[in-house]
């Protein structure tokens, strides 16, 4: 694989001077020993092991627990850089819940000729049942992560918005807390804008959504699929974290109108769920009969009012690539603005110059399933084989509107400890978003994934990348 | 807190004590083997095995009781489905399950220990390391137990935790007595007799009371004294009096948290009926294998009591 040359370098200049956001960072980098620093990177991965932070993968026989892998050079966004931000990112999350609300209302958007209603009649993700119901305070989205790439110093873009069930804020509290253990040092050197409030910050959003039912201060659970889940590790530390139950689909059952679970005194309502079970695992009796998960009747409370489900059921349509394609002209039809924060230019392969010209250009672009996600079933065209695409043609020929495409970005490069020194790899970055009633909350970070192969632009957890602590600085 | 996450300290609690009796079985085991001729050993093995409850699956794969293979049986083998290895992992799995309900620190102790004996038991045990593994068990029991004292809030969770401990032990202790004494005293008119002091050492190392009883009966080793002392002594932590009390005020606790009493509370009391004034001339009355026997029954029944009352399941 060919190291790009051309891609933006968040620490150091072309000309090699370092950037502002890192001077303060680079200093104290400069006076510490090779060796003691190979020695704190050793350290960083027996306390992820000693402390359990591990996610799941399914082996061909067992469940095996692995690390996913942490470098210990921190990602530094300015205070200019991430107030534009940040503006761009309410933006984008406002939208997403008027865009909500609307397609399970009126659908004004479709009514407006702006959205193709074939996007919402063929998708899995649109869901019948919120039609004309309106979740708790209208919010849809409690919970978003919007997935960030850079190419330039203000060049930043969306590749990806995760509205379902957004997961890997724990390893954006947990990095902190490494970064903090291992060079406290540190802290005092930079000012750096903390991170550690969010557990709080999320729970008092979540009993802000609190249904009408709710009697006294709101009970909140997080509901989870389990131990053998591969997130299970986040959905027990943010409980913990908020001081909230940890609940599965067997501790809850619907009785008098509400979601109650079976506690040591008897039967017990639930008020808020923040789940991280799917849409069609929720409710057996409403969704996948098969379910386990979930809880029989739990739709039926929802709709009356008697619980919030947090995120909505039904969000799952804005992590769709089709969807997201439409994204420029979704800011606009909803906040009456041009979007602040770009698209990745994308081709949607269900049109036929698209697909002609993606096919032409194959070689060069990043194909993606419409549905897909984790990294899985997509093409990345520079870094395949004549045969692989020759096959991937085949697949997009047959089935387009499953397809869309997009440029190889240059994606910036931050730089990862390795033993011979820092060395620049590809990161994107996921900040996450909390919303109530009260209004759009943003965690002054969030979680910076790097494709630790060099060269490589793959970023997920599931395909060998890593994790940065993400720090932004304070204004001064 | 959530009925399931009541059962999953109470397990997490039982299968820790589990393990960590099945070593100091073994460990005495180890020291009986080292220290007689072969025959004496193969029987020690066998009684190990048996006061473990594996005798069955342990004899549809072996014909002899030789050391190396009863202790790896013990500890790691895949076709024992009580193995220390496959115990810890329940420990661990219990307390992930229940992450929300114990320490930082509590779980951490507990993911150490299984960081350590399970990359420990990821292959066969040589003479040279059964005893140091025997010991990490003992420190994963220490560890955890530790933990907990120093962090664990006192809530309903902590009961849960220390009742699936008393629990477990005392059905251990009755059991382990129950199996070597009467491999000892193959009838009662061998009580009171002189034997081997080897022998009745090594009922007290089973349960780790050796120092304690010597301490506390300088020199006097008899039967009547061993099974006063591992029944009735309220001092030592391992007998089933002491297990019994505890066991009494954890589930009066639970009683006063939840505002009412249940149907542990009831059998419980029943039983501090049966163990109330006992004196040791009254257990060998009624003969003690039966009064093992009719303990076991009851701790059980509390137990199932105890899973009912707070929800475990249903």
């Amino acid at each position: 694989m060919v190291e790009r040359q051309a891609n933006f370098d968040e620490m150091h200049a072309g000309d090699g001077s370092v950037r502002r956001a890192y001077e303060d960072y680079c200093d104290w980098h400069d006076e510490q020993e090779a060796k003691w620093l190979r020695r704190k990177h050793a350290d960083a991965e027996t306390t992820f092991r000693k402390t359990g932070i591990t996610f799941n993968v399914y082996g061909e026989d067992e469940a095996e627990e692995r690390l996913i892998p942490f470098d210990m050079v921190p990602r530094i966004i300015t205070a200019g850089e991430w107030r534009r931000l940040t503006r761009g990112i309410e933006q984008r999350v406002s939208a997403l819940n008027a865009f909500l609300y609307d397609l399970y209302h009126r659908q004004e958007i479709v009514r407006a000729g702006r959205l193709p209603e074939r996007l919402l009649r063929d998708n899995a993700a649109w869901l019948q049942q919120m039609v004309g119901f309106t979740p708790p305070g209208g919010v849809y989205t409690h919970i978003v992560g919007i997935d960030l790439v850079r190419t330039g110093p203000n060049d930043w873009f969306v590749l990806e918005d995760n509205a379902r069930t957004p997961s890997g804020v724990s390893y954006m509290l947990e990095n902190r807390e490494t970064m903090m253990a291992m060079f406290p040092e540190l802290f005092s050197k930079v000012p750096v804008e903390t991170v550690s409030n969010y557990p709080r910050r999320l729970a008092k959003s979540l009993a802000a959504c609190a249904p009408d039912a709710t009697r006294g201060k709101p009970n909140v659970a997080v509901l989870t699929p389990g131990i053998y889940n591969s997130a299970y590790f986040e959905h027990a530390f943010l409980a913990d974290q908020m001081g909230a139950e940890l609940v599965e689909g067997s501790d809850l059952r619907v009785k008098d109108g509400r979601v109650q679970m079976r506690t040591t005194r008897g039967y017990q309502p639930v008020d808020v769920i923040y789940r991280r079970v799917d849409d069609e695992f929720l409710d057996p009796l409403t969704f996948n009969p098969q379910s386990m998960l979930g809880v029989p009747g739990i739709m039926d409370v929802y709709r009356a009012g008697g619980v919030t489900i947090a995120n909505a059921p039904g969000t799952g349509i804005c992590d769709d690539k089709a969807i997201y394609s439409f994204m420029p002209e979704i800011v606009e039809f909803y906040t009456g603005e041009k979007a602040l924060l770009p698209n990745v230019q994308t081709w949607r392969c269900s049109d036929k110059d698209s697909l002609a010209y993606v096919l032409d250009n194959l070689a060069e672009l990043v194909v993606k399933e419409v549905h897909g996600s984790g990294g899985y079933g997509m093409l990345i065209g520079p870094t395949s084989s004549k045969k692989e695409l020759a096959a991937f043609r085949k697949k997009l020929v047959a089935n387009p509107q499953n397809y869309i495409a997009q440029p190889t970005l240059s994606l910036s490069t931050c730089p990862i400890f390795t033993k011979n020194g820092l060395a620049p790899r590809h990161v994107d970055l996921r900040p996450f978003v909390l919303v109530s009633p009260d209004g759009i909350d943003i965690t002054p970070g969030g979680l910076t994934r790097v494709a630790l192969k060099k060269g490589s632009l793959v970023v997920n957890s599931s395909q060998g990348g890593g994790t940065k602590d993400t720090w932004v600085l304070k204004e001064t | 807190m959530l009925g399931r996450t009541a059962h999953g300290l109470f397990w997490m609690f039982r299968y820790l004590e589990r393990a960590e009796n099945t070593a100091r079985l073994l460990d005495a085991g180890l020291r009986m083997a080292v220290t007689r001729d072969l025959a004496t050993a193969e029987e020690e093995w066998r009684s190990v095995i048996a006061a473990v409850g594996l005798t069955f699956a342990y004899e549809s794969k072996y014909d002899a009781y030789a050391g190396q293979q009863v202790w790896n049986f013990i500890l790691r083998d895949k076709d024992n489905p009580s193995s220390v290895l496959s115990m810890m992992g329940d420990v661990r799995t219990n307390a992930r399950a229940v992450r929300t309900a114990i320490t930082g620190e509590l779980w951490q102790a507990v993911n150490e220990s299984w960081m350590e004996i399970s990359d420990a038991l990821g292959r066969q045990v040589g003479q040279g390391s059964v005893g140091e593994i025997v010991g990490m068990v003992r420190r994963a029991g220490t560890l955890a137990h530790g933990a907990m004292a120093g962090t664990l809030l006192r809530n309903e969770g902590y009961h849960f935790a220390r009742a699936g401990t008393f629990v477990e032990r005392a059905d251990s202790v009755a059991r382990i007595l129950d199996l070597k004494y009467f491999l000892l005293l193959p009838s009662l008119s061998y009580v009171g007799s002189s034997l081997d002091k080897g022998q009745w050492d090594n009922i007290l190392r089973s349960v780790s009371g050796d120092s304690a009883y010597r301490w506390l009966n300088a020199g006097q080793i008899d039967a009547r004294g061993i099974v006063e002392f591992l029944v009735l002594d309220e001092r030592f932590p391992r007998s089933l009096a002491f297990c019994h009390s505890a066991l009494r005020d954890e589930l009066a606790s639970l009683a006063r948290m939840h505002g009412a009493e249940g149907e542990s509370n009831a059998l419980m009391r029943e039983a501090d009926m049966r163990m109330a004034d006992l004196t040791i001339e009254e257990v060998f009355e009624q003969g003690l294998h039966q009064f093992l026997l009719d303990f076991i029954a009851s701790n059980t029944a509390i137990a199932g009591a105890i899973a009912e009352d707070y929800r475990f399941v249903r």
